[in-house]
Parts: structure tokens; C-alpha cells; sequence
């Protein structure tokens, strides 16, 4: 009879459990039935809008389509690319330059696209370099870095790289706090000792040339993430600190242990002012400055030796301290700019302090106390309201522009969409699993794209097809245009999808480059035909002026090349269609291929070891006779052998 | 009449003519404007392209400049400047002179456009990578439309006359028109007189 009855109560259960599916389709994650009308994207046509997704721990920067998930192009930035030659090639190297020396990897977190008056202008992403601080710029134009500028003073470069309104400004605060300069000091006399720079990079509005401006010597507590200020908060920028209690062991506990950090308000535009009229002080540092140029296809790596710091108490005005719960991670801005949401991650509420109110108490001069000559706001002065209860592990928020903000759940695995000003949730949504950041297109300006969220899970589990131990990461993607918001979408992701910045297609992909043009290619041994095609002889070192075109390379042949040189492959696709690169690689060389795109000139080196005639081939599948495309290089031992001499069709 | 003598000279302004190539590959296909003294890409780097294409079965690269881009502008020079003479002196049958003497200098151009494509579609190096041969075992020319379009291999090629093509040809009918008006003119002057 017992057993009847649970029998019973099962069959009813399992009843009312699909009964409560089919009502709740929404609030199950259950997907909608025309979900795969609504991302599919036919052969052929286009999606609506580009993401650009970090690699996280792969170091670079991947290109998806939105609303397919389709993977398009991973640009190289921090990490070499063997695939592109990025970080192999002798153009490319000094982009990896630090005053660490050559670094081959970073950690790749934020992305944020460059903007004017607030909305994005697709020109550029900017990114960050986590673990050896440095910003990297990637121009839109080609879809590759352009530029790389290291961080003085600066560790675990986290609260970076976003950007101002008009782009003034690209900011890269230091999560973890360090001796300023370092020196070798006891770790135990942290407190008081070691400083926080928070950086403000300033970007020359033409070509996108990245300079230190300023540094911002903070307290020595831990800068977690940060946001600039919009529209009537413009001229301001906000950072999220936890470790107030300026710990250096046991961080789990020990900075955990205040009831409430900050976020602190930093006004730039006084600081700017500051500095224009001479303040601060120039500090001796050592810092790289790498910068590709489009016209000679390669970059060069400057050593800077100075930087100016700024001491925030001798700037009246300039920073302040708003109280805000529980080591806060996510630090962002409505697109109005009036409200700042603090994610307290180890609170189960979210805070959101509102710039009026922060505005009143400044000049109310309504302070709770100071920290290093740092004004402390009083948190009910600054506070517009708190999201109760919305979740548990609050990280991140963004926008959809209707009044709507959508936050992050790391504990509870989910997203919450919640109403700016009522503070009420509207409503949530299963992420599969541990949610970190998400991004609506837009979402980091005034004007976000409020149609599709994008969630980015560090755990997949069962997701997928296993992969043995190592699994994917993913993102997910939800319709947000109506009331409630509806899963899509999983797709895989290259890396740790860290964080992502996405834009309307139509931005983008108009001003996208389809060659370099040859007749502007200024390569300092690069060729313009085959004319100027030569090997040249310089002690040991030969330098071989090559051209590529379908199918063939000029020369094919090389004779005279000894045991022990250093031969310098310069070579120029002088091809001018799109989409017709052509790639190189000779048996042996301890580099990567080559992957030259039409009008492009690059570089490889090869030491032969022995002598004999060593084949190369061409690398990229360019054309019907692509295997076809190899020639030979003779090597003679170095004390004999003929004289320098190369041909094609002799 | 003086608007029939006028109108070639925008030859000097607008392509005569344009060959364009479709394939899979181009989903921007291949151009080529001929103008009366030049040939010109129409979209950049497509004559280069094409000669890059046409290697292959070797056909030889398209010239920068063949002996009739300097002939036709002094052709064009002189029929223009016998055409202003007709209109300040001649009378209609002058006109009716000088669209007979324009039909044939057309011809003679689009006959000497002919044989340029055939040359170009048939003159091919022995060396050429891929040969191809007809059902009757010939060789295959590639030789484009002379007005039209065709298949030649992957491509899909069209030739069709430019504006400059269509001022002439306007031109050319103004002045059987001026003619057929002059004529009239004067015998319903005859009529009345």
C-alpha cells in the first residue's frame, strides 16, 4: 500500500512537473520552439553584428557573428600566433616586447570598443593584458593589433581597458597593489607602503596613438573594475576596490573582512586640468611602446623612461570614496549616466549609487571620513537604491537601453533583469554554468543594440561533447527584445570567454580593408614588382628580396647560400585581389610559416644547418596550381661554395 | 546637326565599351572599361586580375596601350571637326556625306575591336598551363563576346557598349535625322517657292 502510494505521488509529480513546463517554457530555460529560425543565418547572408569575445588565458581576441555563434577570425594580440606569424615574423615581434623582454603570452580580459559622443564608432577595440600590464589596440580597418603599450607601476592590469566617451581616454587600473617604485621590501609592510596607479592612457583621435597621460597613485587597495561616467556623469570614471583592508596573505579571508570597500569616483577632467597646468610629477620608469604601421608592415618598440604621477589628496575635487558592500567586482554605468550599479560580489544585494546624489554630497561637503587624504562619501547620501535578493555572487551588469538593466549571477549560475529606479526584478534566466561577464551589443555606451545578451559561463560540464578532462567554455545568447528573455543559443568559445564587446555589423563592416594597397607598401625590403626582386650577400647574413603571385615565387631557384648564414626572407604578395593571400615556409626554419596578405611584406629567418638542397613551399591553398608553388634553396658548406645566384623559369 | 557633330566627343568623357567577368570566386566581378584611349579598371586591380586569371590557359596580358588609342582620338578629332565644316557650310545632303562617312569609320573600329578580341581570345601561349581543346579537338579560344554575353570556362563573360558607344551612335542617327529635316525643309520650300 506504501508503496502504491508513493508510486502515486511520483506519476503525479512527474504530471505536474511537465504540466509547470509547458505553462513556464521562460522561467525553465526550456528554448522557445522557433529558436533556430531565430539564429540562423542562411549561406551566404550576413549576421547583424559583430562580438568580440577575449580569449582569456589564450591571450587573444576571437570575432563571432550575432545571432549565429559563428566564429570568424582569432586576432592575435597578446599571445604568439603561429598561425598568422604573429609574434614569429620579424614584423611582428617587437609588438610583444616588454620591459620584461620578449613575452610570448598574456592574459586577455577586457574589450570595449573606442566611441564618439558616447556611441560606438567601430574604429577600434581596446584590451587588456592582465598578468604583464600592458593595453593592446586592435584596428577594425584590418582586424589586427596595431598597437601595444606597456603599464609602469601597474600588476594584475584588471580594471582596464575602458574607454571614455570620445575615446580621450583608454583607463587601466591595477588589481593588485605594488611597492611604487618597486623595490625589495618586506611583503609584510604592505599597508601604507604599497599604491594602486590607476592609468589614464590618452588616444590621439586620428590614427588612435596611445600616451600615458597620467597615473592616479591610489591607496593600496585592490582595483577590481571600472567604468566611465556618460552623458552628465562624462568627465568622471568609476572604479570598484575590494582589499580596504589592504591584506597581502590570505586574501579569502582577509580581504573579505570590511562590512564595505568602495567604489571610487575619480574626476578626470580635474586631473586633466591639473596637469595641463603643470601638476604632478614625472617618475623615472621603463616602459615598451610598440606600434605597427600599416605603411612599412611593421612594428617598432620604443623604450619610454618616464611617466607622470599624480597624487590624488594634492588634487582638490578630484577623487572621492563611495561605501558600497562586499568586495564589489562589476562597476557599471547606465547609459544615462546617472546610475552606478556596485556588484558586491560576497553580498546577496546588488547597490546602485546615483551621480546626483553623489553630486550633492560633494558639495555638501557631507563626508564620512578619509583614507589617505581621500574623502569618504556617507553611503546613504550616495545611494539611489539596492536590488534586494536578486541572486547569489552578483559579478556584472549591463544595459538594454529601455530602462532595463540585466546582472550576473557567479553562484546562482544565472541572469537577472531588473528596472532601473524601481530596483524590481523582472527576471531571470539559467546560465550553463557560473555565469562571468555578459554583453548586450552596445551595452557600455548610450546607446546600447538592446536585442541580444550574451552570457559568457566558465564550466560547461555536460554541455557538449566531452573532450577528456579539458572542456570547452561557452557563451550563450537570449533574445531580450520582449518582456521576458529567451535562450537561444550555446556555442563554444576559444579560451576563457572573459568578457566581450559586440556593435551593428553595419558599423563595422563597411570600412573593412580587402588589400593593402602595393604601390603604398613601405617596407624597407619589401618590392613593388619583380624588377626588384634580388639576393643580397652581408657577411653572413643574405637577405632574399622575394615576391609571391599566383603560383609562383620569384626567384624559385637559390644557389650559394652557406652552411651557417642567417637568410632573411623578405617577402611581398604582389597580388592585389581579396582574398588572395599566399603563405611560406622553409623546411627547417625554427619559426612559424608566413601568412602574407596581398600588398603585405614579411619577414622570416632561416639558419641552414647542413648542407643540400632545402625546399620551400607555398602554405596557403591560394590557387589551382597552389602545389605547384615551392622552389629550392642549395646550401654549400661554408668554405665552399658557389657563387650567390637565383632565377625563376631558367 | 551641329549637337550629331558634337556628340562623339563625349567619347573622350565615357567608356566605349565594357567586358565584364562573372565567376563564383568574384562575387564583385571582374571589369573592363575600354575608352577611346585607354583601358581602365572597374573596380581597382581588375585588369591585373584578369591578365592573373587569363594566364593560366595563356592568354597574353592586356596591353597598357595598343596603336589605336592614338588613332581613333585623331579620328574622332577629324570627323568631329569635318562635322562642325558641314554644319556651318554644307546643306542637308553634306549631312547625309558625313553619316555615311561616320557609319563607316564605326564600322571599321568595331571590326578592328573584333579582331582585337579574337587575337586576344585565340593567340595563346604554347606554354600555357592549361589547354584546352574543343569537342572537334581544336584548340579553344577564350575570345570574349564581341556584343553579348557567353560562357568562357567559370566565367560568365558580358560585353555591352558604354555611353561613349551611345553618343556616337546618337550622334551618328542626329545626323540622318538633320538630314531627313533638312531634306524636307527644302522641298516644301521648293513646294512653296
Amino acid at each position: 500500500m506504501k508503496s502504491k502510494f508513493f508510486y502515486l505521488l511520483t506519476t503525479l509529480g512527474i504530471f505536474l512537473t511537465l504540466y509547470s513546463c509547458g505553462n513556464s517554457q521562460q522561467n525553465n530555460g526550456a528554448l522557445s520552439s522557433n529558436a533556430a529560425d531565430r539564429v540562423y543565418v542562411a549561406p551566404g547572408e550576413h549576421d547583424d553584428y559583430y562580438a568580440f569575445i577575449s580569449g582569456g588565458f589564450s591571450g587573444q581576441l576571437s570575432v563571432y557573428g550575432l545571432p549565429s555563434g559563428r566564429l570568424f577570425k582569432v586576432i592575435p594580440v597578446f599571445s604568439q600566433d603561429a598561425e598568422k606569424a604573429y609574434g614569429y615574423n620579424e614584423e611582428t615581434k617587437p609588438m610583444l616586447n616588454t620591459s620584461h623582454g620578449f613575452i610570448p603570452w598574456d592574459d586577455s580580459h577586457h574589450p570595449d570598443i573606442s566611441q564618439t559622443n558616447g556611441e560606438l564608432d567601430g574604429r577600434w577595440v581596446f584590451i587588456n593584458g592582465n598578468n604583464t600590464p600592458r593595453i593592446a589596440k586592435i584596428d577594425l580597418s584590418v582586424f589586427e593589433t596595431t598597437e601595444i603599450i606597456e603599464i609602469p607601476n601597474s600588476a594584475g592590469n584588471h580594471s582596464s581597458a575602458f574607454v571614455t566617451e570620445n575615446t580621450e581616454y583608454v583607463v587601466a587600473g591595477t588589481r593588485f597593489s605594488v611597492p611604487v617604485p618597486q623595490r625589495d621590501m618586506p611583503i609584510s609592510e604592505y599597508k601604507g607602503n604599497f599604491k594602486g596607479a590607476l592609468t589614464f592612457i590618452s588616444v590621439e583621435p586620428e590614427h588612435g596613438h596611445m600616451d600615458i597621460a597620467f597615473q592616479l597613485m591610489m591607496p593600496g587597495f585592490d582595483y577590481d573594475l571600472s567604468h566611465p561616467g556618460r552623458g552628465k556623469s562624462h568627465g568622471w570614471f568609476f572604479f570598484s576596490t575590494y582589499n580596504s583592508e589592504e591584506a597581502s596573505t590570505l586574501m579569502e579571508v582577509n580581504a573579505s573582512q570590511n562590512d564595505k570597500d568602495f567604489i571610487a569616483a575619480v574626476n578626470w577632467k580635474a586631473i586633466e586640468e591639473y596637469v595641463k597646468n603643470g601638476g604632478g610629477t614625472m617618475m623615472p620608469a621603463n616602459y615598451a611602446h610598440n606600434v605597427y604601421d600599416e605603411g612599412t608592415h611593421m612594428a617598432t618598440s620604443t623604450m619610454k623612461k618616464e611617466v607622470r604621477v599624480v597624487n590624488p589628496s594634492e588634487v582638490p575635487g578630484a577623487v572621492f570614496l563611495l561605501p558600497t558592500p562586499k568586495s564589489p567586482h562589476g562597476c557599471d554605468v547606465d547609459p544615462s549616466g546617472e546610475y552606478i550599479v556596485g556588484a558586491g560580489k560576497l553580498s546577496a544585494d546588488l547597490t546602485v549609487h546615483s551621480f546626483t546624489k553623489m553630486l550633492d554630497a560633494i558639495e555638501n561637503e557631507k563626508y564620512e571620513g578619509e583614507a589617505y587624504g581621500i574623502p569618504i562619501l556617507s553611503f546613504e547620501d550616495v545611494r539611489a537604491g539596492t536590488v534586494s535578493q536578486p541572486g547569489l555572487g552578483p559579478l556584472h551588469t549591463e544595459f538594454d537601453g529601455q530602462g532595463n538593466a540585466y546582472t550576473t549571477f557567479f553562484i546562482s549560475s544565472e541572469v537577472v533583469k531588473w528596472k532601473l529606479g524601481t530596483w524590481e526584478v523582472l527576471d531571470r534566466q539559467p546560465c550553463y554554468y557560473s555565469v562571468g561577464h555578459l554583453m548586450i551589443p552596445g551595452g557600455n555606451s548610450r546607446k546600447p543594440f538592446g536585442q541580444y545578451v550574451v552570457a559568457m559561463n566558465k564550466i560547461t560540464k555536460d554541455r557538449y561533447l566531452p573532450t577528456g578532462p579539458e572542456v570547452t567554455q561557452s557563451a550563450q545568447l537570449y533574445d531580450i527584445s520582449g518582456d521576458k528573455m529567451e535562450l537561444l543559443l550555446d556555442f563554444p568559445t576559444v579560451g576563457e570567454p572573459h568578457y566581450a564587446a559586440g556593435i551593428a555589423a553595419d558599423i563595422v563592416k563597411q570600412r573593412s580593408k580587402k588589400i593593402f594597397e602595393l604601390q603604398n607598401n613601405n617596407h624597407p625590403y619589401g618590392i613593388k614588382s619583380d624588377a626588384d626582386v634580388r639576393v643580397e650577400r652581408d657577411g653572413k647574413d643574405v637577405h632574399v628580396y622575394m615576391s609571391m603571385i599566383r603560383s609562383h615565387f620569384n626567384p624559385d631557384n637559390i644557389e650559394g647560400i652557406r652552411v651557417g648564414d642567417r637568410v632573411y626572407f623578405h617577402v611581398t604578395n604582389l597580388e592585389q585581389d581579396y582574398d588572395v593571400p599566399h603563405g611560406i615556409s622553409m623546411i627547417g626554419a625554427n619559426t612559424s610559416e608566413l601568412l602574407i596578405m596581398p600588398g603585405q611584406t614579411e619577414t622570416f629567418v632561416w639558419e641552414p644547418k647542413q648542407p643540400g638542397v632545402w625546399p620551400f613551399y607555398c602554405t596557403d591553398f591560394c590557387s589551382a596550381l597552389h602545389q605547384e608553388m615551392q622552389g629550392y634553396v642549395r646550401v654549400s658548406p661554408a668554405d665552399n661554395s658557389p657563387d650567390l645566384r637565383w632565377s625563376l623559369g631558367e | 546637326m551641329l549637337l550629331a557633330a558634337l556628340l562623339p566627343l563625349l567619347l573622350f568623357v565615357f567608356p566605349l565599351w565594357k567586358i565584364t567577368l562573372e565567376a563564383p570566386q568574384y562575387p564583385t566581378p571582374l571589369g573592363m572599361y575600354i575608352h577611346i584611349n585607354d583601358f581602365t579598371d572597374a573596380n581597382p586591380h581588375d585588369i591585373k586580375n584578369i591578365n592573373l586569371m587569363n594566364h593560366y590557359v595563356g592568354m597574353k596580358y592586356i596591353p597598357d596601350a595598343i596603336p589605336e588609342f592614338k588613332i581613333f582620338p585623331i579620328g574622332i578629332a577629324i570627323t568631329t571637326f569635318i562635322g562642325l565644316l558641314v554644319f556651318w557650310k554644307g546643306n542637308h545632303r553634306w549631312y547625309l556625306y558625313w553619316f555615311l562617312l561616320m557609319v563607316a569609320v564605326s564600322t571599321a573600329g568595331l571590326i578592328d575591336f573584333y579582331i582585337w578580341e579574337y587575337q586576344y581570345g585565340h593567340d595563346l601561349d604554347p606554354k600555357a598551363i592549361m589547354k584546352f581543346t574543343n569537342p572537334d579537338g581544336s584548340v579553344m579560344g577564350f575570345q570574349p563576346p564581341f556584343f553579348g554575353s557567353k560562357d568562357i570556362l567559370n566565367f560568365r563573360a558580358h560585353s555591352y557598349p558604354q555611353l561613349g558607344a551611345y553618343s556616337l551612335g546618337l550622334g551618328i542617327a542626329l545626323a540622318l535625322v538633320a538630314y531627313w529635316l533638312g531634306k524636307k525643309e527644302t522641298t516644301s520650300k521648293k513646294l512653296f517657292s
